[in-house]
């Protein structure tokens, strides 16, 4: 007797059933969200005293955003694939027919809706604590593009980096060592789309730092989609 | 092989000699430079129950895990359910019962949650009803809204016990499956952890219940007696080598006391 070909539709399945399942855990014991959220807004604060006239724009401004978006992820991700190890929930998910592929396509779009929460909070946050002349409603669109792109590629790679270093001992380590130097480009290439709207007065976004972007995170959903089953193996 | 231990084939008298459930056949699995299983070959029969004993260390938690597809084999033949590990590991998903140690549970989630979860996983035809036939069986239906982290041991046991046999596997790898419960967990989870028949392709479709082929079982634990009460094979295991293969009427109190001495 062989296993039965996987019915259709099955890996979108075991992703929305693997997604709701991060969801679940993170309402029923939230560990992600708020480390996340905490560490953004203490980093602002910090900024807030540490600059001398307390106040950013343009390019300082982006890579203040774009950094603290950075190092939270890293937070995250550790926390993301922290309970598969510890709890065994990896074996558990091994013994199954799903797809290695669902779990980290899974595990890059619950990180990816986490920073999206994040910046619920943290951009009204940076505006307020740090932003010289605060947010033109006007820029928001352009501001909501960029980080949604930029959060997409550092879901995409936070996962991929986050299955590698899993089963890793020194996990903590492994991540931001893996994870910086793949991410510098995508920060930089946010930083450029960005930098624009958060000058006074506005500049106007050049089209190519989001085609960059796209490509980034096109070549980096193709490359998890393409290892993923190999490394969610011993 | 180590030559105080049996060939392979040898005192294999299992419930269905036609088709082995498991082949070994010179396995070898390290862990950086310690070689952890060493050349270890058995032959199971499906249906048959093995009975794997040996001190603590000995290599029986690392051997289920290969046999259970989590860890691959560095050498020699592992054939699982006519499968060849690794590169058939994934034909096993579904197949293989694995309750080890840990409990593979998510902590912060309820009972029913964690094995509607897996059921999901595991592409059970209706998970709800065989969630609620697991509870049943294991007597957790009290528990089942419960979070995991808030059950005693016993509890967490019965809960993993039901998770394994979600799928209702033709192969169950069991690590010490009785440990932590009560005489009356035990006995329920005895029953239900127990071998089962083939049940044969009914004359014509529909006819009756579809065919299933009999469980085969490894069941690794501390107690030779209860052991070699319900086991069809003994292998026993010593710094991760065979060191006894028999049949367990023809194992005696000398050969226990060798393994474990």
């Amino acid at each position: 007797m062989s296993t039965p070909p996987a019915p259709r539709g099955a890996w979108t399945g075991d992703v929305r059933a693997l997604l709701a399942l991060e969801w679940r855990r993170e309402r029923r014991a939230p560990q992600v969200l708020p480390t996340m959220v905490l560490f953004s807004i203490g980093v602002f604060v910090l900024f807030r005293f540490g600059l001398q006239d307390g106040r950013v724009d343009g390019p300082l401004a982006a890579g203040v955003l774009l950094v603290t978006t950075l190092l939270a992820a890293l937070l995250g991700i550790g926390r993301l694939w922290a309970a598969e190890e510890d709890e065994g929930g990896l074996d558990a998910f091994r013994l199954t027919p799903a797809s290695a592929s669902a779990l980290v396509a899974a595990k890059a779009l619950a990180l990816w809706s986490f920073l999206l929460v994040l910046h619920l909070v943290a951009v009204p946050a940076f505006a307020f604590l740090l932003l010289r002349d605060g947010l033109d409603v006007g820029a928001l669109p352009t501001v909501a593009g960029a980080l949604v792109l930029c959060d997409l590629g550092i879901a995409v790679t936070g996962a991929l980096v986050g299955s590698i270093a899993a089963a890793a001992r020194s996990r903590e380590l492994l991540v931001p060592l893996m994870a910086v130097p793949l991410l510098i480009p995508l920060i930089a290439l946010a930083s450029e789309a960005l930098s624009p709207v958060l000058t006074s007065p506005q500049d106007v976004v050049e089209g190519r730092w989001w085609t960059a972007l796209a490509l980034y995170d096109g070549v980096f959903l193709l490359v998890s989609w393409a290892v993923s089953d190999g490394i969610v193996e011993d | 092989m180590p030559p105080e231990a049996a060939p392979p084939t040898a005192g294999l008298a299992g419930p269905d000699r036609a088709a082995p459930a498991i082949v070994l056949d010179g396995l070898v699995r390290r862990r950086g430079e310690r070689v952890v299983l060493r050349e270890v070959s058995v032959i199971v029969p499906a249906g048959a129950t093995v009975a794997l004993l040996g001190p603590n260390g000995a290599g029986k938690s690392t051997l289920l895990r290969v046999l259970a597809g989590l860890m691959r084999p560095m050498g020699g033949v592992c054939r699982v359910l006519g499968h060849e590990l690794p590169d058939g590991r994934h034909d096993l998903r579904g197949r293989v019962g694995y309750l080890a140690h840990e409990p593979m549970l998510y902590r912060d989630l309820t009972v029913r949650e964690n094995l509607a979860h897996r059921a999901r996983l595991l592409r059970v035809a209706d998970p709800a009803g065989r969630v609620r036939e697991l509870l049943e069986a294991t007597d957790l239906v009290r528990r089942a809204d419960f979070p995991v982290h808030a059950l005693s041991r016993g509890l967490t046991q019965r809960t993993t016990a039901a998770a394994t046999l979600l799928s209702d596997p033709e192969l169950l790898l069991l690590d010490e499956p009785l440990a932590n419960l009560d005489p009356s967990a035990s006995a329920r989870l005895g029953a239900l952890l127990g071998p089962r028949p083939a049940v044969p392709a009914p004359a014509s479709p529909g006819a009756g219940p579809a065919a299933r082929p009999a469980r085969t079982r490894v069941i690794a634990g501390h107690d030779p007696e209860a052991a070699l009460a319900e086991s069809d094979i003994v292998v026993g295991l010593r710094d991760g080598a065979v060191t006894l293969l028999a049949t367990p009427d023809t194992v005696g109190p000398d050969q226990i006391a060798a393994l474990y001495a």
